[in-house]
């Protein structure tokens, strides 16, 4: 895609990734991603993620659905084509509840599924980039970016952080 | 970290003690005006089911949370425990307002004049096969909670992995066995007063407003423990899911309401719509509080996570969710037992009141007899590191 490059850095441990994540964001340097083979908890916490706005996507979403389906139900047996059941009033609101409601998580669930998947870049044709094929396994990896104004220095700077926390193969990745 | 003992101590026991002595003058004042004795028979009916309720949630939350093996919950799990040994004491009040006050209440009591329903009705709904219902509902869930209570503290102190296997076996009992006495005690002191009416969900209902009530009471003990400097180690996370269980739980009373209320409004047959007649026109104001405040309010104010995480709006939302589920149990009840001898004055809120005195006696005095974390739990250690990212 672009021509970001990478330094990566392995560690065998989550408790080594853990102090090692802090130590990196201690010395100022920016962390592109961690990649584990199962979730660590509190990593979140220490890359200083900001929240993500997946939940409001799914409120919009869900918002929309609601009147959409309780409207398209209204025109229909009020204007479009209206039929008598049983001698209800023809916009019996009781009766549009259900429909409503499963709009409202249908367009929740699709809104938040697709926001995904084009946020992250996934989707149909999508090329996993794996950056090694051991971190699938049992290692824990740590990707940064580096400065590409000033390519050696920042090379030497991050090169000289991950030894400090004791990195294996740490090595510039395109 | 420093783990306090609950001291039951003069700072709590005198709170409760005015509350319930605010009770018992509710009633007294009541006695001596004009107020027909049904209400007041009504009203302690009410009470103890509905603290009933809280009771049993705090049991149930305790089994579905060692079925599921769950960590989080062994930070808070003395509350629910201590609120599940208020059951013996409902039982005992329940049982002489029922030999006293039985006929105020339900109707197929009057077994001189019952009519061809009630007739068919009669093998379930006879005093004999009540009582014995009773007793069996109150024996079980008293045994199995005492079970449940005193494995737990040798758990939490010994951590020995026999007594979490049996507190599994013990939950799991309790559950099948709250599954089915759940409906049917429901089914006895709820749906029994319009004898006429029947709701094949009505159990479920029940169940729902039962479930979310009890933890709104189980959130409020939580803070207000918090508040008077115990639990240190319950932090943000934890009660940003006991928020989540009240959200989640409000949202699945008011699918549970609504599928009982449009299945009758849509068959239209008027002995089954005589049920909502009934509320919609003598009571329809407690008919539509109680939809705000069991499912509008709590569904608005603790939507985002951001809320949840607020102690002082989590209070906030458990006091309307206790409020809201007692007009719950308020329209339940009133209508079919006094019908317009009902009201709502100094003698409703004071006898409740009261009983949420009486219910605080009983769980700070249970709170105070055992230590507060069972700090040798296998899952304690995973309590205190909870965290939660969605």
């Amino acid at each position: 895609m672009n021509n970001q490059q990478y330094i990566t850095a392995y560690y065998l441990d989550d408790d080594d990734l853990m102090k090692s994540v802090k130590h990196i964001r201690e010395k100022g340097l920016s962390i592109n991603d961690v990649l584990t083979p199962f979730p660590v908890h509190g990593l979140d916490k220490l890359l200083g993620h900001r929240r993500s706005y997946l939940p409001q996507v799914g409120f919009i979403g869900g918002a929309i659905g609601a009147i959409c389906g309780f409207y398209f139900q209204y025109w229909i047996f009020t204007e479009a084509y209206p039929l008598n059941f049983g001698g209800k009033p023809f916009a019996s609101i009781p009766s549009f509840i259900p429909v409503t409601f499963e709009c409202t998580v249908l367009f929740a669930a699709f809104s938040m599924f697709f926001a995904f998947l084009i946020r992250s870049g996934l989707g149909l044709g999508a090329q996993a980039k794996i950056h090694d094929e051991k971190v699938t396994d049992d290692r824990f990896m740590v990707i940064i970016p580096i400065d590409e104004s000033n390519r050696q220095d920042s090379i030497n700077h991050i090169e000289a952080v991950l030894n400090e926390t004791g990195a294996k193969e740490v090595k510039v990745n395109g | 970290m420093e783990h306090k003992q609950f001291q039951f101590n003069n700072k709590v026991i005198i709170p409760s003690v005015l509350l319930l002595i605010l009770g018992i003058l509710a009633v007294i004042g009541a006695l001596v005006t004009d107020i027909p004795r049904e209400r007041i028979i009504a009203n302690l009916h009410l009470n103890n089911v509905y603290f009933l309720a809280f009771a049993l949630c705090g049991l149930f939350f305790v089994a579905v949370h060692s079925i599921a093996e769950s960590g989080w919950h062994t930070s808070i799990q003395r509350i629910p425990e201590a609120m599940g040994m208020f059951v013996p004491f409902a039982g005992i009040i329940m049982l002489v307002l029922f030999i006293f006050g039985k006929h105020d209440l339900f109707h197929w009591t009057h077994t001189d004049h019952l009519d061809e329903v009630l007739l068919h009705k009669q093998p379930y709904l006879n005093s004999t096969f009540f009582y014995i219902r009773f007793v069996v509902y109150f024996l079980g869930w008293g045994l199995l909670g005492y079970a449940l209570r005193k494995n737990s503290l040798l758990l939490g102190e010994t951590g020995d992995i026999k007594y979490f296997n049996k507190q599994r076996t013990f939950s799991a009992i309790f559950v099948v066995f709250f599954a089915i006495t759940s409906s049917t005690a429901s089914w006895d002191w709820l749906m029994s007063i319009d004898a006429h009416w029947f709701s094949t969900l009505y159990g479920w209902y029940i169940f729902s407003s039962l479930l979310v009530s009890g933890m709104a009471v189980i959130t409020l003990f939580v803070l207000l423990l918090r508040r008077m400097g115990y639990l240190p180690h319950v932090n943000i996370e934890h009660l940003n899911d006991l928020g989540r269980y009240m959200f989640a739980f409000s949202i699945f009373w008011m699918y549970l309401w609504f599928s009982q209320y449009m299945l009758y409004w849509y068959g239209n047959i008027p002995e089954e719509t005589v049920y909502y007649y009934e509320r919609l026109n003598n009571f329809e104001n407690y008919f539509f509080i109680n939809i705000i405040l069991c499912f509008a309010a709590p569904f608005l104010i603790i939507m985002l996570r951001q809320m949840k995480r607020i102690p002082f709006v989590l209070g906030i939302t458990s006091v309307i969710i206790i409020v809201g589920h007692w007009v719950d149990f308020y329209q339940l009840i009133m209508p079919g037992s006094i019908g317009d001898k009902a009201g709502f004055g100094m003698l409703e809120i004071g006898l409740t009141l009261g009983y949420f005195g009486l219910f605080a006696l009983f769980v700070f005095r249970a709170l105070s007899k055992a230590p507060l974390v069972p700090k040798n739990h296998p899952f304690y250690k995973e309590s205190l590191e909870y965290h939660t990212n969605y």
